[in-house]
């Protein structure tokens, strides 16, 4: 069943094509990746999906309903959840309220129920931060709540991230090159993070560099140059494809 | 020396307001502002021009005239809400030239430069306010309102979030929070309560001019906000009794009131300097 769909969406900056003609199925449950040499036009999908980018060109669908045209803070509400390439923390607060900040519903986010704390607020409180820490407890990052995540190495910082795109309880989870900068040990938990993942029935899309972690996760791969999607397919059709090794290695001429 | 003290406790309690109620938007929103005084402004006019053209009860004043800053905040809040902070500091100070501006050419409505004498006693419930000391004990009052409102806010869901919007505002959408709302939402609030300030300070002066509220005044609250230490609770409620206090203190000193004016300006700067040079966080401020 396709969670997210993307017809032949288009994306102009100026007189430059970041994104043609770009059509893609995202099936419920499935680890797709976006691969692609640099300035393929990666992350400028992701902006486009995500909402922080207008579509020049083109529809997004999620669900089945069209998302594109939505802002950012609604496309979240309706599911989709993302990381970012160079991780967007917030460095003055704890590991523990970066995630709390992010979780669904939360009573207090008005005026009047951060005036007047009911007792179900004290009661949701304390839920919240059970569920704050579950997320936490998944990547591993507990014993380091109290500290400000600007403290946090990098690695962990992204860890924060993922953690915390989790704590919006999405259906589709976007993750933009998730083990760059990570050492070897990292990139594999983050790898059996995503499994787990896919265990518990999210569906990710991610962008990787990393061509080990790619065809080791991946149901299916697509693979972008020059902002066109030039192949796309299980791992085994996309690691022997001609057009893919040109892109990333160029052609013998 | 007893009647001192109560001027002295009645202007920190109006600038302990002006102060907290800048930091919650500056300090927790991340939301520039060089405009502050102007809200104190223009809440000081219109409780002016409430009581003295409708006589309307001092509660229904408070609320109006504070509503009416309110609005004005989210009326600059909407339009520069994608700005960033140095193309904000441009435009709040540039509406606090035109809230002076408006203030010193309206005539018809606000006098002009004549200001409005005679703003009457405040009469709450079957009391006159016209003792110093009562006076005192409604603006104490008034600031107990304050810094319960807006240290529940900080504390709560509403003030986290808002906290993430000053750390990253991107980051913050990705999480789903609706960062345009929260921000102008923060800053209703805090100009609504400068507002409430005003209407203190007209009732207390028993005069106001538009000389009161030039532009300089909002950098005295900016100033209190941190050199007390932005960001954190305490922080503008120490700015603002501190920086009250000594060059009010100065009158014991001795000096002509034409000196005295000029030392206030002189120490004011000096104490912003060394905040500055010293201890940027603020006396109150933490270090991350």
């Amino acid at each position: 069943m396709t969670l997210l769909e993307t017809k032949g969406l288009g994306k102009n900056f100026g007189g430059i094509l970041a994104v043609r003609e770009f059509s893609l199925k995202v099936k419920r449950g499935s680890i797709t990746a976006l691969i692609g040499p640099n300035g393929a036009g990666k992350t400028t999908v992701f902006n486009l999906i995500t909402g922080y980018l207008p579509v020049t060109r083109g529809e997004i669908f999620f669900r089945g309903e069209r998302i594109d045209g939505l802002p950012p803070h609604k496309i979240v509400q309706s599911g989709i959840a993302r990381t970012f390439q160079l991780v967007r923390i917030f460095p003055r607060l704890t590991v523990l309220e970066n995630v709390t900040v992010a979780l669904r519903n939360r009573r207090g986010e008005s005026l009047w129920e951060g005036l007047v704390k009911t007792r179900r607020q004290k009661g949701e409180a304390l839920e919240n931060r059970e569920k704050a820490l579950e997320c936490l407890d998944q990547v591993g990052l507990s014993g380091q709540k109290a500290q400000y995540a600007q403290n946090l190495g990098f690695g962990q910082q992204k860890l924060v991230e993922i953690a915390r795109a989790m704590a919006t309880e999405p259906e589709l989870l976007l993750l933009d090159e998730p083990t760059a900068g990570l050492s070897q040990d990292m990139t594999t938990s983050v790898q059996n993070l995503i499994h787990g993942l896919k265990k518990q029935g999210k569906t990710i899309l991610f962008i990787e560099h990393d061509m080990r972690v790619v065809m080791g996760i991946s149901n299916w791969i697509c693979v972008l140059n020059y902002g066109e999607k030039i192949a796309e397919g299980p791992p085994e059709e996309i690691k022997n494809n001609q057009r893919v090794i040109e892109a990333y290695l160029g052609s013998e001429s | 020396m007893v009647n001192f003290l109560f001027h002295l406790l009645i202007l920190m309690g109006i600038y302990t307001i002006l102060s907290v109620s800048l930091n919650f938007m500056l300090g927790y929103g991340g939301i520039i502002s060089i405009c502050h005084g102007a809200f104190f402004g223009i809440g000081a006019y219109a409780g002016a021009l409430i009581s003295l053209k409708l006589g309307l009860p001092f509660v229904v004043e408070v609320v109006l005239a504070g509503t009416i800053a309110g609005l004005c905040g989210v009326m600059v809040a909407g339009p520069t809400l994608r700005l960033d902070e140095d193309y904000m500091s441009l435009a709040t100070y540039a509406f606090g030239v035109i809230v002076f501006t408006v203030l010193n050419n309206w005539h018809s409505l606000t006098r002009g430069p004549l200001g409005l004498p005679g703003i009457p006693k405040i009469h709450l419930f079957s009391f006159v306010v016209d003792q110093l000391w009562s006076f005192a004990c409604l603006v104490i009052l008034f600031v107990a309102i304050t810094i319960f409102c807006f240290t529940s806010w900080v504390r709560s869901p509403f003030g986290k979030v808002l906290t993430a919007i000053r750390e990253d505002p991107v980051a913050a959408s990705a999480v789903g929070k609706n960062v345009a709302s929260f921000k102008i939402i923060a800053t209703l609030v805090s100009t609504f309560f400068a507002g409430i300030a005003g209407v203190l300070l007209a009732h207390y002066l028993t005069f106001i001019d538009p000389t009161t509220f030039v532009i300089q005044e909002s950098f005295v609250i900016l100033g209190m906000v941190v050199f007390g230490g932005m960001g954190t609770i305490l922080g503008p409620i120490a700015g603002a009794l501190i920086m009250v206090f000594i060059p009010e203190a100065l009158r014991f000193v001795g000096l002509s009131s034409f000196y005295a004016a000029h030392l206030r300006q002189l120490l004011f700067s000096a104490l912003i300097i060394l905040i500055l040079l010293k201890r940027t966080q603020g006396l109150l401020g933490k270090e991350i």
